[in-house]
């Protein structure tokens, strides 16, 4: 198969980007998306030009790493699918084929197709855990947890965080990517303690950063490679409303010798 | 025993040792650990989970990716489970069951003490990880559930759907994040380590590259973990992550760190085959699916029906016949070569006749197609997009594929190598897996090196070694900084004519045909003569575009190609050296009458450990005798 690539292409953080045209040709339809551009890449450093950037690692869909915005669609038009498990044989030997960098505010360009995500981490530095330090810990079958619970929770923990929620959102939310943690963590019984607090944290943090607020679209869902529901939003901002009605200040420890 | 190689195993009984070893050990004053600073490099299950219990210790901390989250580190992509020896099914399991099965599994090429207390910590883990949040399945009545995982008769294995690496990870990752939240901890993505600092013989300190800027800088510390994961990629294709590496060990071999076993490397029985040249990586099908699907190849040879067409008396569900007792479920090494071998007698199907079929027919006739898609749904459908071929309907085609390296740095009882200060923790040392590893066991060792061990062994050093303040601009440092920064121009001052990833391919296709899953002298000794051609090469004819002062993907291939390059002629020679057959490591001159390992136990039951002795120089191989005290060498029979 054959395809004329259209590729964004950014020195640099605050470089200017334009697209360049390559072909790719002798693709075969048993070639995953990246297969396809590292064959575009040993291409253009034979002829002497620079590759093309791209974020990847796992190639097995659960990294995260990966992700581009093919013809506008994050991670391309299949379905609950990562860019790394998207496969040549969907497209039509002859298509143009368009590919950008996430485009969000809150995920500056590196280099061509990478970003950075780091805003991500924070987010969940802020509260995206339940406290329990090394050694301390119960045994594991004494906290008894509904199978549909656990589901539930593996449902929600599923996300990958590759940052298609964002890149999909028109808004540039990151509700999906944060709900999906809050959820997870938020019906399990060992995550209650901490229910309140986290979704205080977790949104401010998410304030800071510069993503957007949701007013769903549920483009999210529709980008998202693991489908992760929109009930993860409803369910966050449940949590929310109900944190910002009960929290009070933390108390003072007092020593007392 | 050489003096470099001593094991520090604790003495008393087996089951006694580590809690002996734990109250011997010297502590560190809590206002004191604020001054000593921790290297951590890797941010997987071992890298990650040592990060942040030694954070919440009180030390000071940073930890190193190469990836831009520590999320992705390639623990992530662990399918199947973990184990532990819970009992939670009453089968039958122990701690001891665990141990004897591990060291059993590994052919005898383990040690002892390291694996035993492997097995109790693995106790542990699991209710770390459930206060952690890690959604484990369960039961309908709310209790854990378990399986049953490559070559084990009880079920003994924890899992998360098909993802249990992702959600163990992801329980490490939040409580590093939380570290980092509270300042107790430094995270330094797209980073990659270039070498190891040491001073008067210790390790001190890293020389990294911000892969953004491409910055070459210094860290100096009190403690250097190196969680850098396996080297599997030395063979091209294989199931790892692209950027997995071996340059963090390598770099550390180099400078004085024993390596062991590198030749043990595991080639995994369910993947799916190669379906061209342009193929990147090599894609695991979780061995739980071995659980219920059932292995076969046409009786005849060249047989080009389609499988639904080949009527069952003309099938050959060879692992059944040769292995009544574990079956389908016979261990890896074992898998993998009964698939090679039937492919190798023409009876392999699928293009290019390099594969096997897994076939869920009867399974899904016996429990409904309901029950395997809640129990497989996704690897299942992992498959079909991969291959455009549905599992529910036909048979997959599977065929074995580099998976693991057991092989790694040398470390001692308290995971230290042979250079003071450098702890090595997960797949990047060679520990407890012997010639082999089981299933769902590498997650246990991971997390029970960084929960469990390390955070004791590290402050036990701190405790009893007197280190001098350093910082990075000690001259050690500084000659370092300018090395790899040499070494960098040099490689993008070839301008060449052939791509980095030529080159890797090149290098991978020898190591598979010279030193995969069968081995012999003269495969070997021709490996060893063309590797350093092909070195050589590279060295004058690599293309490396671009400049060192920016993101430059082909310059960070390029410096992890050349190691794989140096690694592979050690990997050959470790096992040509290795005069038997053991586990994964089949010598074809090594066998019994009827086709199995042929171990030498009293020419080979040692650790080979190698050491650098200079560029163009034959390292020196160093011996670990292996005693066995409590299991009792046996030939493994799975029959
Ligand atoms: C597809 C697949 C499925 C598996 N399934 C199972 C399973 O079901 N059960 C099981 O027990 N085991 C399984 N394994 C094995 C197991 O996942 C790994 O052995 C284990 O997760 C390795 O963990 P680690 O922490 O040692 O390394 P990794 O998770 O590989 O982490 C390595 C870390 O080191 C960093 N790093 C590497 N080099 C450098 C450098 N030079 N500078 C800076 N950072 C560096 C990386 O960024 C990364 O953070 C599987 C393996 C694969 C590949």
């Amino acid at each position: 198969m054959k395809f004329t690539l259209h590729v964004w292409r950014q020195a640099g953080p605050t470089a200017a980007g334009a697209f360049s045209t390559y072909e790719a040709t002798d693709i075969s339809g048993d070639m995953s998306f990246l297969e396809m551009m590292d064959a575009v890449n040993e291409s253009l450093i034979e002829r002497g030009e620079q590759p093309v950037a791209f974020d990847h690692d796992c190639r097995e869909g659960i990294c995260g790493m990966c992700g581009m915005m093919i013809n506008g669609i994050a991670h391309g038009p299949m379905r609950a699918t990562a860019t790394c498990q998207l496969f040549m044989r969907h497209f039509t030997d002859g298509d143009a084929i368009y590919i950008e960098p996430w485009r969000a505010r809150a995920f500056p360009v590196i280099k061509d197709l990478v970003v950075d995500r780091s805003a991500f981490d924070r987010v969940i530095a802020a509260g995206g855990y339940i406290t329990a330090p090394t050694g301390g810990a119960r045994d594991a079958n004494t906290i008894l947890v509904s199978k549909s619970d656990a589901d539930d929770a593996m449902d929600a923990a599923a996300c990958i965080g590759c940052g298609a929620c964002v890149a999909a959102c028109p808004n540039g939310s990151a509700s999906l990517f944060a709900g999906a943690k809050i959820a997870h963590l938020g019906v399990l019984p060992q995550g209650q303690a901490e229910r309140r607090q986290r979704v205080l944290r977790m949104i401010a943090q998410m304030d800071e950063e510069a993503f957007g607020g949701c007013t769903w679209h549920g483009e999210c869902h529709e980008a998202c490679p693991k489908a992760i529901s929109l009930d993860v939003i409803a369910r966050m901002n449940g949590d929310y409303l109900r944190a910002l009605w009960t929290t009070h200040e933390e108390k003072q420890e007092q020593g007392a010798g | 025993m050489s003096a470099r190689l001593d094991a520090r195993i604790p003495g008393g009984p087996i089951a006694e040792k580590w809690d002996r070893h734990k109250f011997e050990m010297k502590l560190v004053n809590p206002a004191n650990k604020r001054k000593h600073t921790i290297l951590v490099v890797g941010s997987g299950l071992a890298g990650a989970s040592a990060a942040a219990s030694r954070a919440a210790l009180g030390y000071q901390g940073k930890c190193f990716c190469f990836q831009d989250s520590p999320r992705r580190a390639h623990s992530i992509a662990a399918q199947g489970g973990i184990n532990a020896a819970k009992n939670y099914q009453n089968d039958g399991d122990s701690v001891y069951r665990l141990f004897y099965d591990t060291v059993k599994g590994g052919d005898f090429r383990s040690r002892e003490a390291n694996v035993y207390r492997l097995a109790q910590t693995s106790l542990n883990i699991i209710d770390q990880c459930v206060a952690q949040g890690v959604p484990f399945a369960r039961e309908y009545g709310g209790l854990l559930a378990n399986r049953s995982f490559g070559g084990a008769q009880v079920s003994r294995t924890f899992y998360a759907r098909g993802q249990t690496g992702q959600q163990l990870l992801l329980g490490a990752y939040q409580a590093l994040e939380r570290q980092v939240g509270l300042g107790h901890l430094r995270m330094y993505p797209r980073t990659e380590m270039l070498d190891l600092v040491l001073i008067d013989g210790r390790a001190r300190g890293i020389v990294v590259r911000d892969l953004v800027t491409g910055e070459v800088t210094s860290h100096a510390a009190d403690v250097v973990v190196l969680a850098t994961g396996g080297y599997g990629n030395v063979f091209y294709l294989s199931t790892n992550a692209k950027g997995s590496n071996c340059t963090a060990i390598w770099r550390a071999y180099k400078r004085g760190a024993g390596f062991a076993n590198p030749c043990f490397t595991q080639i995994h029985p369910t993947c799916i085959p190669q379906s061209g040249e342009h193929q990147s990586k090599l894609t695991l099908m979780s061995e739980s699916l071995r659980n219920d699907g059932r292995v076969w190849v046409p009786k005849q040879k060249g047989d080009a029906r389609p499988p639904n067409q080949i009527p069952e008396a003309e099938r050959d569900y060879y692992l059944e016949r040769k292995y009544p007792s574990f079956g389908n479920l016979s261990p890896r090494d074992i898998a993998s070569r009964a698939a090679k071998e039937v492919c190798d007698e023409g009876r392999g199907v699928g293009p290019g006749g390099r594969g096997v079929y897994l076939d869920f027919a009867d399974a899904i006739k016996r429990l409904g197609e309901h029950t395997i898609r809640e129990r497989y749904g996704n690897l299942f459908e992992m498959y079909e997009r991969i291959t455009a071929e549905n599992p529910y309907r036909v048979p997959m085609r599977i065929y074995p594929a580099v998976h693991y390296t057991m092989g790694g740095l040398w470390v001692d009882y308290n995971l230290m190598s042979t250079i003071p200060g450098l702890h090595v923790a997960g797949e990047a040392n060679f520990s407890d897996h012997g010639a082999n590893r089981l299933g769902a066991s590498a997650l246990m060792q991971g997390l029970a090196d960084g929960y469990f061990v390390i955070p004791y062994t590290v402050g036990d050093y701190i405790g009893s070694t007197k280190l001098e303040r350093v910082d990075a601009s000690h001259p050690a440092f500084t000659d370092a900084e300018r090395a790899v920064s040499e070494r960098t121009a040099t490689l993008l001052a070839i301008e060449g004519k052939r791509t980095v990833d030529s080159f890797h391919r090149e290098l991978g296709k020898v190591m598979w045909d010279y030193c995969g899953m069968a081995r012999n002298e003269t495969g070997l000794t021709h490996a060893l003569e063309i590797i350093p051609q092909i070195r050589d090469e590279f060295w004058r004819n690599v293309d490396v575009p671009g400049s060192a002062a920016e993101l430059n993907q082909a310059l960070e291939k390029a410096g992890r190609v050349a190691d794989f390059l140096e690694l592979g002629e050690l990997i050959c020679r470790d096992a040509l050296e290795r005069r038997e057959s053991c586990g994964a490591h089949f010598r074809e001159e090594f066998e019994t009458p009827d086709g199995e390992a042929l171990r030498d136990d009293a020419h080979f039951s040692h650790v080979a450990v190698w050491q650098y002795r200079g560029e163009n120089q034959t390292p020196e191989r160093l011996e670990e005798p292996l005693e066995f005290e409590n299991v009792h060498l046996s030939q493994r029979s799975y029959k």
